[in-house]
């Protein structure tokens, strides 16, 4: 039998589509995978259109069948190269079995991801800890991340109803693009920033007169709250990744 | 505000405040309601951590480090020649709200040397709950320290704003705590602990009744324990910590490594290295304690006053207990499950599910994340390989101390030498 190779438009109902097409058409061996990836030579190929209502139709599946559909989406935010061949694999086996899988660790799909579901999570709750707001002159509290997986979907609620009363934009420097509240409700932003433009500095020309002064009042904090005589760089380093430190103010070399 | 000012009061207060090792952030629901400041799901989160490895969470400071306490044991005591600073009540709160707003923190934790009298004290720091929450419409964490003395109507009111109260009671025992706080009483400390809980029970039984009875003290109430500055053993320092927990109701209880600051004849000189395994072993057996259905008489007892020090309590549970394993993986019932070295909460939990399916082995154990080089001599499972062959404790011992490794090296290279 000749592979069939699905390509989708990397959204998640775009791949909820594609896992729709498998079922509809009954296709035994099978890839999907983004339209923008590197093609293998066989297969035959097939474009899917995304379609709201048939990836409802998939999504209603797995969330009644699941009980774990969090973990799936989870799953589908970590970008990794197999992501699509893992889910796919976990859809067949909520299909195939009739009953709730979620706690079937002995199955391959199943455990991946839960493990993948965990890991995105925890840069979740990551993302969610070294956010650091800088205030604007224009009275916004601006954050860039650079998060392992996209998360930016995932944070957005916790962000909202923390800071409902200020305005805050979140964003998302490796995928280039970001999120921001004006008081009323959060939506998808993208910038141009120019050439020059260098997501650490606190510039005057940007940020507000006394923020350089809270984020000099926090890294003295961060200071004076460490026992010196209980110094463990190993721990603190597994706590706290050295690849987050580029924006955590605390973190930063100061003058 | 000037702010060379507040960031030498900030160094200060900071600094004096760091001994208590209370961080959690947790355990309170407040939901931000017509576009407040800040929500609490529940959940703490640990904004960094500093160098030595502690969370940080929240702004820890003293309202001030002037004290009219002379306690041995203690940075701020009167009779220690430092720096003294004190902050205003809106310093904190200014501080706190830009903090929280960049996202430094969950909220505050606010404790304060005694100043004047425990009223007073009590009264400026509960000043600073009620302006977070009612004027800038604060929905973060607070946690008050509890003035050892203080009023009951002020702990009343402290209850109303704090999400958690603490009082710590730093010595396990009462002939230590003569000793090195002669000004103290237990009493005292006892005092507005017993308050908190009352008000606790109280408002908890009113809520169910009417239901827009305002929250107190919603994560409830905490302590801490000095280990190492007054001779005590592990045995007393667990008893102590029963005692809180059962007779007032603590969410939790803190061990905190005796951290030398003086060269009172009384205490560790300084320079003596900070009790750290120690700490860690008394926060394993608080763990077993209160999530892995242990009693306490079952690790340290008269025999045993003493925790071990080359191994953690469950497995030294485990060598005196023999007899209990090998545990079936496939039908132990979660009690047993949990006794088992090597199985923490969540393998537990997963194992408990995973099994429904099939019978379990090895290979899924090992994908589960069980730690086998440690559980493996201790169950048997749907595989026919088995590694639990009556092998005497100390062989055993060897066996798993061969292939485990440890983050104290200090802790192990000593017990070796004692013996090589």
């Amino acid at each position: 039998m000749t592979e069939s190779i699905l390509l989708y438009d990397g959204s998640f109902d775009g791949l909820l589509s594609a896992i729709y097409y498998v079922y509809d058409c009954k296709l035994q061996s099978v890839t999907i995978q983004r339209e923008d990836k590197p093609r293998p030579m066989f297969g035959s190929v097939v474009r899917i259109d995304t379609e709201e209502k048939k990836a409802q139709r998939v999504w209603k599946a797995i969330r009644k069948k699941s009980k774990n559909s969090q973990s799936f989406y989870y799953t589908f935010l970590s970008e990794r190269g197999d992501m699509e061949r893992i889910l796919l694999a976990y859809a067949r086996h909520v299909f195939d079995s009739g009953k709730n899988i979620a706690g079937d660790y002995g199955n391959e799909a199943v455990l991946q991801v839960a493990k993948i579901a965990k890991s995105v999570g925890r840069e979740k709750h990551r993302m969610e800890a070294f956010v650091r707001f800088r205030l604007t002159k224009d009275n916004i509290y601006f954050a860039t991340i650079e998060p392992d997986f996209n998360v930016l979907p995932i944070i957005l609620k916790h962000f909202k109803s923390r800071y409902a009363d200020q305005q805050w934009i979140i964003y998302d420097l490796k995928r280039k693009y970001g999120i921001r509240y004006d008081l009323e409700r959060v939506e998808e932003i993208e910038f141009n920033f120019e050439n020059n433009f260098n997501p650490t500095e606190t510039s005057e020309l940007i940020f507000a007169p006394e923020e350089m002064e809270f984020q000099k009042l926090w890294k003295n904090y961060f200071k004076s709250t460490n026992i010196k005589s209980r110094k463990n760089m190993k721990l603190h380093i597994r706590h706290v990744p050295k690849r987050y430190w580029k924006y955590l103010s605390e973190k930063q070399l100061m003058t | 505000m000037s702010f060379e000012r507040i960031k030498e009061k900030l160094n200060i207060l900071a600094d004096a405040a760091k001994y208590d090792v209370s961080c959690s952030s947790s355990g309170s629901k407040r939901t931000n309601k017509n576009k407040a400041l800040g929500d609490s799901s529940g959940m703490g989160i640990c904004h960094t951590y500093t160098e030595d490895g502690r969370c940080v969470s929240l702004l820890k400071i003293l309202l001030t480090n002037h004290c009219i306490f002379d306690c041995a044991y203690c940075v701020t005591r009167k009779s220690n020649d430092i720096k003294r600073a004190a902050f205003k009540v809106q310093e904190v709160v200014d501080l706190t709200i830009n903090f929280y707003r960049r996202n430094y923190i969950e909220g505050l934790f606010l404790s304060s040397g005694i100043f004047k009298s425990a009223d007073f004290t009590m009264e400026r720091l509960v000043a600073v709950a009620k302006k977070l929450r009612l004027e800038e419409n604060f929905n973060g964490y607070i946690h008050l320290k509890s003035i050892p003395g203080a009023s009951d109507e002020l702990m009343r009111e402290a209850g109303l704003y704090a999400d958690r109260l603490s009082v710590n009671i730093e010595i396990p025992t009462k002939e230590g705590l003569k000793l090195l706080a002669p000004d103290k009483k237990r009493e005292d400390f006892l005092k507005p602990m017993q308050k908190v809980k009352n008000e606790i029970i109280q408002y908890k039984s009113e809520k169910k009744i009417i239901k827009s009875t305002p929250k107190y003290a919603p994560a409830g109430q905490s302590t801490q324990m000095i280990v190492g500055a007054s001779g005590e053993n592990d045995m007393q320092i667990m008893y102590t910590s029963q005692y809180f927990y059962k007779k007032y109701n603590l969410k939790r209880v803190y061990y905190s490594g005796y951290v030398p600051i003086s060269n009172d004849a009384r205490l560790p000189a300084l320079g003596t290295e900070v009790p750290m395994l120690r700490e860690n072993r008394l926060y394993q057996t608080d763990w077993l304690l209160r999530f892995y259905e242990f009693d306490v008489t079952e690790i340290l007892n008269n025999t045993h006053q003493y925790l071990d020090t080359d191994i953690d309590p469950k497995l030294s549970w485990a060598m005196r207990n023999m007899h209990h394993f090998p545990v079936d993986i496939n039908k132990a019932d979660r009690h047993m499950l949990l006794r088992v070295p090597g199985l923490g909460l969540k393998s537990c939990n997963k194992i408990i599910q995973a099994r429904r399916y099939r019978k379990l082995t090895w290979e899924h154990l090992k994908k589960i994340g069980v730690a086998l080089n440690r559980a493996k001599y201790f169950v048997t499972c749907a595989s026919a390989t088995v590694f639990n062959k009556d092998y005497e404790a100390s062989k055993l011992k060897g066996l798993i101390l061969g292939n485990s490794s440890t983050k104290f090296e200090h802790g192990r290279n000593n017990q070796l030498s004692l013996f090589g």
